[in-house]
């Protein structure tokens, strides 16, 4: 018996509604896509579906105490709990440049966590808003 | 008296600003600055630090401050000036302003042209009119976004969001990934505000509840936040009696709406549309002022930054013509009136000077087939659907307006098809 999966596309904003069927693990149709990304997503989704991970590292001597990070690719969902926790405990010196890499192969994934902005530190701010 | 003069003045360094800027110098402006209050360049992007931005402007999926760090380049590269900790705080009606500065004080701003592109600012609690105390734990999401996201604090542990824009969808994964609860979405509407995708990955991934048609009517404790009261609503968004239960939790976050902030616009004397609460603009994003330019969420809240920078980048572009007395003034423009089901569009008034796209939201959802129009037989395009929460758009060429002759108005709409 084939089975439906109702799944919303996320891979651009449109969000199209998609019906997967799926028999004996395979999938034999796809519809509800408008475009060839919403089929790529569906495959990929059921089988290991990924998310990019975006939050913040704490910061030493920064202009903001916090830096946000990224992982530089989709990483597995079912990794993504752990992987947060992973960058809860990074602490990273300032300056920091926009991709810089902050850990290495997060969690055995495979994928950088990287820095998404540069950031100065704090005495350079200071000075440039004239005290 | 003057100590500044320039040929194009961008009032904001967030992407609509910095989009000007990139546009006006490429149209030939010689001078052209940006003022930004903050010390630092990209407004509420930096904040934005999900990736979700640039998919049609540069062909992928970006973080804001990756998004917006490549526009800074793009406006470093083509000699855009900016000045920040740099706030206008004053707008004279021809168009010149004050900025106030910490370490050159006040001084004044002489431009040959303007682009005001000062954002929106999201509705507050205070515009709710919600029964009940008024302790601490109650933030917009856009606030409870910097805390986290830019100055490392965390509003609080179990969460509770009322409405369903955007910035309250982003919110609800952002804090799970902090280690917060979210106990639920809601949203008085039987629609949700923001994008489709952002209900599956940020509230269907963790099991987050969304509750439509379903409001907070009081709020709970005295120093901080204790709880709130949520209860259905009917059709007329009245609350249902009994249907009341009460939510224990220590943070509401208010994701209700966002506002074009034009208080500069206004001591400029720029018309503002009371519907979009935007200036009204044309075509060009000419305001009611011929030398005053408008971009971004200051005219009306986009869903998608993609477009505010190509909005803004036209809007900066046509300032540099004005400001190069490039710009023709045209005596009488056409008028766009919204059909029965727009809610909102912009512009209101084409010049007819280029082509135009017409940006509008609809009243009430289309869950099937329907079709944008632009009357009379100006464009046409079949939608599968239309939601309040999602943006269309429009496009009126040039040379079939011309071809009409002597019109007054034209209407959009969305109506089935």
């Amino acid at each position: 018996m084939p089975e439906e999966r109702k799944i919303i596309c996320t891979a651009c904003p449109v969000g199209c509604f998609m019906s997967v069927s799926e028999e004996n693990g395979e999938i034999i149709s796809i519809s509800g896509n408008s475009c060839p990304r919403g089929k790529e997503y569906a495959k990929i989704e059921l089988v290991d579906p990924r998310r990019v991970f975006a939050s913040t590292v704490r910061v030493e001597g920064g202009a903001l105490p916090v830096c946000p990070v990224r992982s530089k690719y989709p990483v597995p969902k079912s990794k993504i709990t752990d992987i947060a926790k992973a960058v809860a405990r990074v602490k990273v010196k300032a300056p920091i440049e926009i991709g810089q890499v902050i850990i290495e192969n997060v969690c055995d994934t495979g994928v950088d966590i990287v820095a998404t902005r540069s950031l100065p530190a704090r005495q350079s701010v200071e000075v440039s808003q004239g005290g | 008296m003057s100590d500044i003069t320039v040929d194009v003045a961008v009032i904001g360094a967030g992407p609509a600003g910095i989009a000007a800027g990139v546009g006006a110098k490429e149209a030939g402006a010689d001078r052209v600055a940006i003022f930004e209050r903050d010390w630092d360049l990209g407004g509420i992007l930096q904040q934005c630090i999900h990736p979700g931005f640039g998919l049609h402007v540069f062909g992928e999926e970006l973080t804001g401050p990756e998004y917006i760090h490549r526009w800074i380049d793009r406006a470093r590269e083509a000699g855009v000036e900016f000045w920040t900790n740099s706030m206008v705080f004053h707008m004279e009606d021809d168009g010149s302003f004050w900025i106030m500065n910490p370490s050159l004080g006040i001084k004044k701003v002489t431009p040959k042209s303007v682009v005001l592109a000062m954002g929106c600012r999201e509705r507050p609690l205070g515009a709710l009119g919600i029964p009940g105390t008024r302790p601490a734990g109650i933030y917009t999401a856009g606030t409870a976004q910097r805390l986290v996201n830019m100055e490392g604090y965390m509003p609080g542990n179990k969460v509770v969001i009322l409405g369903s824009g955007d910035v309250g969808l982003i919110m609800a994964r952002r804090m799970i990934w902090e280690g917060a609860q979210v106990l639920g979405v809601y949203e008085i509407m039987p629609w949700p505000g923001g994008l489709r995708r952002n209900i599956a990955q940020c509230l269907d991934d963790y099991g987050i509840p969304f509750h439509l048609e379903e409001t907070v009517i009081e709020i709970h404790g005295k120093d901080r936040l204790e709880g709130v009261t949520v209860a259905k609503v009917d059709k007329d968004r009245n609350p249902v009696v009994g249907t009341e239960h009460f939510i224990a939790c220590d943070t509401l976050l208010l994701a209700v709406g966002l506002i074009p902030e034009n208080e500069l616009s206004r001591m400029a004397g720029v018309e503002i549309n009371p519907i979009t609460q935007g200036p009204f603009v044309n075509e060009l994003l000419q305001t009611s002022k011929p030398n005053i330019f408008a971009a971004g969420n200051v005219v009306i809240v986009y869903d998608l930054v993609d477009w505010v920078s190509k909005e803004a980048e036209r809007a900066g572009r046509n300032a540099a013509l004005y400001a190069i007395g490039q710009l023709k003034q045209v005596a009488r423009q056409i008028r766009i009136v919204g059909g029965k089901n727009v809610r909102l569009y912009s512009p209101q008034f084409l010049s007819g000077q280029s082509d135009a796209t017409i940006y509008m939201r609809v009243t009430q959802p289309i869950e099937k087939r329907c079709k944008a129009i632009v009357e009379p037989g100006l464009y046409e395009r079949q939608l599968r659907y239309a939601r309040p929460g999602e943006m269309n758009e429009a496009h009126v060429k040039l040379e079939d307006l011309k071809a009409l002759g002597d019109i007054e108005e034209i209407v959009v709409d969305i109506r089935e098809a």
